[in-house]
């Protein structure tokens, strides 16, 4: 009779069979900063196992310029090759020329797939926290076999830093499990809640 | 009339005195290329600086010739490279990574060089930027010189850029000489994690081969502090990067497998690696 109506929530929940949808609820703080000169953070997040093999890219979150080119690992631009004809001084790489300063994300998956990602990319976010919540087993999350993962999110900055943090974690969860991290400087608090 | 003939004259001299040089300067000059980035995505630019200096990396000394510089692509075609230029201190050219992978960037010397004693004064053939030929040996170089040494080189500078996933295909080896083959991607090092790469004499594992492996900014510290390594029966090296930045690796392997009428033959490799951050 003393249990929080939550744990009873969840006790319910778990007993019923129907309820198989697994998500993972995710959020990231992107800090306001001090700066004179702020541009938004380039943001990667994704989930790794632990001999680091990817398990899923969750969000990619780069400059959409105009002229950005189809991809950092797969084609060229249709203007490769050419002179800088051109949209600026780098040629037409567009927002994807820095994804390689996402650096770990870019040595564990970037460097081999072609962006846009479908569901996962899409333009730098506002300072604020930003939520998200995926299904296992839905688009773009595939099914999680049972073992050992990290969420990892990094951020980089033009004209500012680079972090990574991680939330280490164990699939499957029994109850509602909360956790969370701290970052230091280009990201603030991140968060995922598992859920069974 | 007079001033052609002093010239030509002066010329000889100054051949000669740097011919007398030569070997003392490929002691102790290391040859090196600089780029700007190895990690990066399809379509950008990468710019290369190339020179010879006593710690690799510092531009003191004398541009790297680019007559024998070959760009290997990922699908191990030759490109070009734009807007080569020589200076007083260092060549530089650019290059556009239009194909997904990793390029080898290379200056191959190779020549042969004849030394011996003439009446107390060693003599050397050929002058420097002439081609080693048998006929020219036979004319020029007698039959019975004193303390007669014919020597042949193969030296390899390189470095690597990748757009991209790594890949090998720019990185075969041709067979000839020392050479460094990846075991782990010649662009996919971390400071603080281990690399293996394999070396090759002729395209065989060369086998307990001393490793020198120098780090940047040698300007800023006080020794050179350079990680001395052997390879393995394998012919294989693991270096354990001690920090983020750029590395110069070397070996060399003397042997008797010359092309005649050389009888000795020095192979040397020399590569540039850029180690990350993890």
């Amino acid at each position: 009779m003393k249990h929080p109506p939550f744990f009873l929530a969840i006790c319910s929940f778990a007993a019923a069979p129907a309820v198989l949808a697994a998500d993972l609820d995710i959020s990231v703080q992107i800090p306001q900063l001090d700066v004179a000169e702020y541009h938004r953070p380039y943001v990667a997040v994704w989930l790794e196992r632990e001999d680091h093999s990817v398990a899923g890219n969750l969000a990619l979150w780069y400059s959409q310029k105009r002229g950005g080119g189809p991809g950092p690992g797969g084609a060229p631009p249709a203007d490769a090759g050419k002179p800088a004809e051109n949209k600026s001084m780098a040629g037409g790489e567009g927002g994807t020329k820095w994804l390689p300063d996402l650096r770990q994300w870019w040595r564990r998956s970037g460097r081999e797939i072609s962006v846009p990602i479908d569901g996962v990319s899409g333009a730098t976010r506002p300072v604020g926290e930003q939520k998200f919540s995926f299904t296992v087993g839905k688009a773009p999350l595939a099914e999680l076999a049972p073992g050992k993962y990290k969420l990892l999110v990094e951020a980089a900055r033009e004209d500012g830093g680079r972090e990574l943090v991680d939330i280490p974690f164990e699939w499957p969860v029994a109850a509602e499990t909360p956790l969370k991290t701290q970052g230091k400087s280009e990201l603030g608090g991140v968060s995922l809640l598992l859920k069974p | 009339m007079i001033s052609m003939c002093s010239r030509t004259m002066k010329t000889t001299a100054v051949g000669a005195v740097i011919a007398l040089l030569m070997p003392l300067a490929a002691e102790a000059h290391k040859g090196w290329i600089e780029p700007s980035k190895t990690v990066l995505a399809v379509g950008q630019w990468v710019t290369f600086d190339a020179a010879t200096s006593t710690d690799p990396f510092i531009k003191d000394h004398n541009p790297l010739r680019l007559d024998n510089l070959l760009i290997t692509a990922p699908d191990g075609s030759t490109v070009q490279p734009e807007n080569a230029a020589t200076g007083k201190l260092r060549s530089v050219f650019d290059l556009q990574l239009t194909q997904a992978g990793t390029y080898k960037i290379a200056v191959l010397n190779s020549g042969t060089m004849a030394s011996w004693d003439d009446n107390g004064q060693t003599r050397r053939w050929p002058p420097r930027g002439q081609p080693f030929t048998a006929e020219g040996f036979a004319k020029e170089v007698p039959a019975k010189a004193k303390d007669l040494k014919v020597s042949q080189s193969i030296g390899r500078l390189e470095t690597y850029v990748t757009a991209g996933k790594p890949s090998d295909g720019a990185c075969k080896p041709s067979g000839k000489g020392l050479e460094l083959v990846p075991v782990t991607a010649f662009n996919d090092l971390y400071a603080g994690e281990a690399a293996v790469f394999q070396l090759l004499i002729d395209g065989k594992p060369a086998k307990s081969v001393d490793v020198e492996v120098i780090a940047d900014r040698r300007q800023y510290r006080d020794a050179v502090d350079a990680i001395e390594l052997k390879s393995d029966d394998k012919g294989q090296l693991s270096i354990q990067w001690p920090s983020p930045g750029l590395y110069w690796l070397s070996a060399s392997v003397t042997d008797s497998k010359a092309d005649k009428p050389a009888k000795e033959r020095r192979s040397s490799y020399t590569g540039i690696f850029e180690v990350l951050a993890p």
